[in-house]
């Protein structure tokens, strides 16, 4: 019995310095792990164009992750890991659209369409109405 | 009669935008993701030795006045192969080569350098891929040109040929102080 306790006891010590792989595994805070995920679904991976980090077997992809899991746990905000992937990479790895002068057309084309659209239609009733 | 033209004009457009969006499909997206690390100083980074007798890699090392070139490879890679011999033969040029190994282990490294040469004045272990990942690369292999100040200078993707030694040659020459 006191074999048995030892051996749990060294069991329970030994486990935690099994080196902890955060590029398959969750991080122990679910909030950061939901963070972290919801960054890596939209980061695009380098190797195997058009899918997402968190779905690609890609090496670089996993070392991705890791680097995401880490630096999430590390106290990082989300919105600082995209920017520093995106320093290296480029605006490409990253499926949401940074603002900026050449993307803003994404945000203003719908809003000119829309008003557009709602002046035409304005037009057309009042001319019924009339 | 300019009312009726008007009136076609979404559809034009619409049959336009599909149009692009076909042409896209048909032409498959695989084009390179080229480094923005270009033109920047390099990351910090430090990677340990690979080989026993051979130093690692860190960024303080490419700060001494002395261009390099940064290679990124790894002996599990089947066209690095190919760009071995024409390393060898930059070295003899008097190029210097740093080499970075990702996801790599020193025996199968030693194995692979044993079969087709050791080009390499260090090699770093970068098991995990961090400083792959800080160099903004995005496969092996790739070479970097590094002036003497550890700024990079080019970036090359793929494989390094004959065709494309003098070229890297002459930028390592234009990097020296």
């Amino acid at each position: 019995m006191k074999l048995l306790v030892s051996i749990c006891a060294l069991l329970l010590a030994v486990s935690p310095t099994f080196a902890q792989d955060y590029s398959e595994e969750s991080l122990p805070d679910p909030k950061q792990e939901a963070v972290a995920v919801q960054l890596m679904d939209s980061i695009r991976c380098v190797v195997c164009q058009g899918q997402p980090i968190s779905g690609s077997n890609a090496d670089l992809a996993a070392d991705m992750r890791r680097l995401i899991r880490e630096r999430i746990a590390k106290g990082e905000s989300p919105e600082e890991v995209r920017a520093w992937l995106i320093d290296k990479y480029g605006d490409w790895v990253s499926f949401k659209p940074q603002v900026k002068p050449a993307t803003l057309p994404l945000w203003i084309v719908p809003l000119l369409a829309l008003i557009g659209g709602v002046w035409l239609v304005s037009r057309r009733l009042g001319k019924k109405a009339g | 009669m300019t009312r009726k033209w008007l009136l076609w004009l979404p559809f034009a457009l619409g049959l336009g935008l599909f149009a692009v969006f076909y042409l896209g499909l048909l032409r498959p997206d695989d084009h390179v993701i080229a480094s923005q690390m270009v033109g920047k100083s390099l990351p910090e980074f430090a990677t340990g030795p690979a080989m026993p007798g051979q130093p690692g890699a860190a960024s303080a090392d490419f700060r001494d006045g002395k261009p390099r070139l940064l290679n990124i490879f790894a002996s599990w890679c089947v066209p690095c192969v190919d760009e071995i011999p024409v390393l060898v033969t930059l070295k003899a040029q008097g190029a210097e080569i740093a080499g970075i190994a990702v996801h790599d282990t020193s025996i199968d490294l030693a194995r692979f350098l044993a079969e087709n040469g050791n080009p390499y004045t260090s090699i770093g272990l970068d098991e995990d891929g961090q400083a792959q990942i800080a160099f903004g690369s995005s496969g092996v292999p790739e070479t970097f040109v590094v002036d003497g100040n550890g700024t990079i200078l080019y970036q090359h993707i793929g494989v390094v040929t004959e065709q494309d030694a003098p070229r890297l040659l002459a930028m390592l020459r234009r990097g020296k102080q």
